[in-house]
């Protein structure tokens, strides 16, 4: 499961929205509370979300790739708030909110969590997550995962009032 | 010399994020990190013994790639590595559901 707070979550998806039409990329720091075995309960809980920038501006629309020298950075950054890179985000302006070959090829961090927004003409329309396991090249595989958002408590009780208001 | 661990590659470290490591160059120093750790060999190395393409290694801030002596550079004790492997992906898109979706020739 990931877990995270939703002004972060939030936060990803309008990155999405600012860098349409081109693709959007981050990583999420957090960190891992493991299941019982290794089991599906494992969660990867964020606690900060670090916007990237996208170094393939020759096809930005339908690629993206963090530079290594800048995850060396937000590892460094991680390690300094004693989190570790439990995550990466990035959106698909005008596709699904699913994994690609592209993404799956691309993908090497075991027991991450990869998070996709579908941006529709602009719009942040729907949000994934996939966690990829596997223990090496040969077995990783992507799955799918629900996404736990934290709502702070007076944002949950002015929904609700507004709710109400408008039944 | 430290040797900062990628997330994934913790289950092989005993859940270490930094390991120290002695050495007198790059190489050496992950010759005896493989040596300490052999479990993280085959997920960094390919059998023929080249760093997997994926996995990029820093000297402090310098991809050793591109460094003059390559992986036979010499290295500090105050220097770090930091291994960090790549990441990018794109919506070119042919989905594992889309996959499924294919019709089969009956």
């Amino acid at each position: 499961m990931l877990r995270i707070e939703y002004a972060d979550y939030e936060a990803l998806r309008a990155h999405g929205e600012e860098t349409y039409p081109n693709e959007c990329c981050g990583v999420l720091l957090g960190k891992n509370i493991a299941g019982e075995d290794d089991s599906p309960a494992a969660i990867n809980h964020v606690q900060q979300i670090v916007r990237a920038g996208n170094t393939r501006t020759d096809s930005a629309h339908n690629r993206y790739n963090i530079a290594p020298q800048e995850l060396v950075k937000i590892q460094r950054q991680a390690r300094s708030f004693s989190l570790d890179i439990v995550g990466f985000y990035h959106s698909h302006p005008d596709h699904p909110a699913q994994w690609s070959t592209t993404d799956f090829a691309e993908a090497h961090w075991l027991g991450c969590s990869y998070v996709i927004t579908s941006i529709e003409q602009g719009k942040a329309a729907t949000t994934n997550s996939f966690l990829l396991r596997g223990t090496g090249e040969d077995d990783k595989k992507f799955e799918d995962e629900p996404i736990q958002i934290d709502i702070p408590a007076n944002l949950a009780a002015a929904a609700a009032h507004n709710q109400k208001g408008s039944a | 010399m430290k040797i900062h661990i990628p997330t994934p590659l913790r289950t092989y470290t005993g859940g270490l994020e930094t390991v120290s490591i002695p050495g007198a160059t790059v190489d050496g120093v992950f010759q005896q990190l493989t040596v300490t750790y052999p479990e993280l060999k085959p997920h960094l190395f390919t059998p023929e013994g080249k760093l997997r393409s994926f996995v990029n290694v820093y000297l402090n801030d310098d991809d050793i790639r591109y460094l003059e002596g390559k992986q036979d550079t010499a290295v500090k004790d105050s220097d770090e590595l930091t291994i960090i492997p790549s990441i990018a992906g794109g919506n070119e898109f042919v989905t594992g559901l889309a996959l499924l979706a294919i019709p089969i020739k009956s």
